[in-house]
């Protein structure tokens, strides 16, 4: 593996599904370390594009390279380097805080040792221990959530990908959730993120702002609302879909 | 394998959890096999009739002893009068009333002809047919026995006789039936619903992003379905071992692998109709209707397949319970071995196999 500065290459990046273009030649980077928002509105094509540099989409033509890897050659390899939170938060809802976190430190093959002292580390940063044998269905959403982010991370994958993490969650929870992407950014997890929360925009490093498929800018938000002369990134964004 | 005992362990845990899924487990093998036992059944027994003897003589009271003392029929009372049978059965404790004319011993010698009226309550018409069936039978029997005791010349009876089921036990015929019944339905529906509810649940993806490939996930998937399977063969069998008794002439060993088999079958179908179906009713549609109906309807289960029309037939030789069922009947009723039935065990193994193959090969390791 090459050490460069960029964990994610993605060159002419296309998905078609049919004749519909849901990916229309996708091409950016996003650096080692760092928090890369992926805005657009709903349908923009933001789901697929995660999608596919998780491996979960084949591309239909382009390049995508994370950590170092191919996506459609090397896909156990990336696999083993990546964390990935769906939209549905993906717990097991039928089973404890603890079984799923477990459940899923078990997939990752990491020892049950390993597990055991972890659970209880992130227990205590979560402060869920006292409801840690719980049902996560009896859980509000919020802290489904939480706990879906921890478990995504669990492995201290190099990259973590979060598919609108903050769907229906309370500005509160919201906020919360950010120091919690900090926390983990700061531990050197690079951080892809997508929403359609403007706001949540000014938190990352870089953004790209996707519309019908395409990628209409990207960079800083600084440089961004100086480029579009916009006070927020709300208004960047709505000049740019307009 | 540690990474797939977890796997394991936490399919338990959502079987042992949702109590529906723990009814359709367990409480439904149980209920269908008494259900079919107890209701499906074209058997009577103890029932209640009324004998309206207008003459008394030594013929008419043997051939009321002859009825009594076949097990199926017990003697509610004695009428003495037309008018007591209308009375009898509006009282509803009897189903037929059996009346012989007057000086029946005297006719039958005279003219070689005597009447017995036979009057059934229709109000539940297949249990009259039924029932009246059994006691033309019986009579019937008496006067063959009679006629040639007398040296009377010799008459032509259809001379049915039935091998292995002397008394068309209809337990012999439903239990392999259900069997194969509850196993489909058990194994192919509660597999494609389990792997169908973790892609409408969206944990499916994190599954498929986790370095875990795609095999461990179906094995796993299909571990605890295929261990709870043979829980329940074992129940049927029991219940109709003891409850029932019906015979296991066969070896038992060979029984239980046999079982095995079809459940392997099952499972790995079931797997297959969850490559095609994104949600848990479209799970449990498909396994409806593509495996319960056919199942019921086409293996020979309720219906003979010798009287099906041939486009039907042939359809019935695609359906893997048929063969199951052959086989189940084979071993239990005739204690037939791995020689009579190596053809259907042939058939199956080569219908797991390409479910198997078909499945393995269609579960998508992406989202497509």
């Amino acid at each position: 593996m090459i050490e460069n500065d960029n964990i994610i290459e993605v060159k002419g990046l296309v998905k078609k599904f049919g004749n519909f273009i849901a990916n229309d030649n996708l091409t950016f980077d996003v650096r080692r370390g760092e928090i890369f928002g992926f805005l657009g509105a709903n349908g923009a094509g933001k789901t697929t594009a995660i999608r596919i540099l998780s491996g979960l989409l084949y591309p239909t033509s382009g390049d995508v390279k994370v950590a170092g890897f191919n996506v459609y050659k090397e896909r156990e390899k990336v696999k083993k380097n990546i964390g990935y939170m769906s939209q549905k938060f993906s717990l097991y809802e039928d089973l404890t805080v603890r079984e799923n976190i477990r459940f899923y430190g078990g997939i990752y093959g990491m020892s049950k040792k390993y597990i055991k002292e972890k659970t209880e580390l992130l227990l205590e940063r979560l402060k869920m221990q006292e409801i840690q044998n719980t049902l996560i269905k009896s859980l509000p959403l919020g802290w489904k959530q939480k706990i879906a982010f921890s478990v995504a991370i669990f492995h201290n994958p190099k990259i973590v990908f979060l598919d609108e993490p903050t769907g229906g969650v309370d500005p509160i929870t919201r906020r919360d959730f950010w120091e919690m992407i900090y926390e983990t950014s700061h531990s050197g997890i690079t951080v892809f993120v997508t929403t359609h929360y403007m706001d949540e925009a000014e938190y990352c490093d870089r953004v790209s702002i996707m519309d019908q498929g395409r990628i209409e800018a990207l960079g800083k938000p600084g440089e961004l609302k100086e480029k579009y002369a916009s006070q927020n990134m709300n208004e960047v964004f709505i000049k740019i879909a307009r | 394998m540690n990474r797939f005992i977890g796997f394991v362990k936490k399919e338990f845990h959502h079987i042992f959890r949702d109590y529906r899924t723990m009814l359709i487990l367990f409480g439904m093998p149980i209920a269908q096999i008494l259900i079919f036992g107890y209701v499906v059944s074209n058997e009577i027994k103890d029932v209640n009739i009324g004998i309206y003897d207008k003459s008394k003589d030594n013929v008419t009271q043997q051939i009321t002893n002859k009825i009594l003392s076949s097990g199926f029929f017990i003697l509610n009372e004695n009428l003495n009068s037309d008018k007591e049978i209308e009375v009898a059965f509006k009282k509803g404790n009897i189903r037929e009333v059996i009346i012989f004319e007057p000086n029946f011993a005297q006719k039958l010698k005279r003219e070689g002809v005597a009447e017995i009226q036979i009057v059934a309550d229709a109000s539940d018409a297949n249990t009259a047919n039924i029932v009246t069936n059994y006691t033309k039978a019986i009579i019937q029997d008496y006067a063959r026995n009679e006629l040639l005791a007398q040296g009377l010349p010799f008459q032509i009876e259809p001379n049915v006789r039935l091998i292995y089921n002397e008394e068309a036990k209809g337990v012999y015929m439903f239990v392999p039936g259900t069997m194969a019944l509850i196993l489909m339905l058990v194994s192919a529906m509660m597999t494609s619903i389990s792997i169908a509810r973790e892609k409408e649940l969206g944990t499916m993806e994190v599954l498929l992003v986790s370095p875990l490939k795609p095999l461990p996930i179906v094995i796993g998937k299909v571990i605890p379905y295929m261990a709870l399977s043979f829980i329940n063969g074992l129940v049927i069998i029991a219940l109709s071992y003891f409850v029932f008794k019906m015979p296991i002439q066969g070896n038992l060993v060979f029984l239980l692998l046999e079982t095995l088999l079809f459940i392997l079958m099952a499972l790995s179908l079931g797997v297959l109709i969850s490559t095609a179906s994104k949600s848990q009713m479209a799970a449990m549609f498909i396994s409806m209707f593509a495996l319960m109906l056919p199942t019921l309807l086409l293996s020979g289960f309720i219906f003979p397949i010798e009287n099906m029309p041939g486009v039907l037939q042939w359809l019935s030789a695609i359906m893997p319970a048929k063969y199951f069922i052959i086989i189940i009947k084979n071993i239990m009723i005739k204690g037939s071995g791995i020689g009579t039935v190596w053809k259907e065990t042939l058939i199956l193994t080569g219908m797991t196999i390409f479910f198997l193959i078909m499945s393995i090969k269609k579960f998508k390791v992406r989202l497509e």
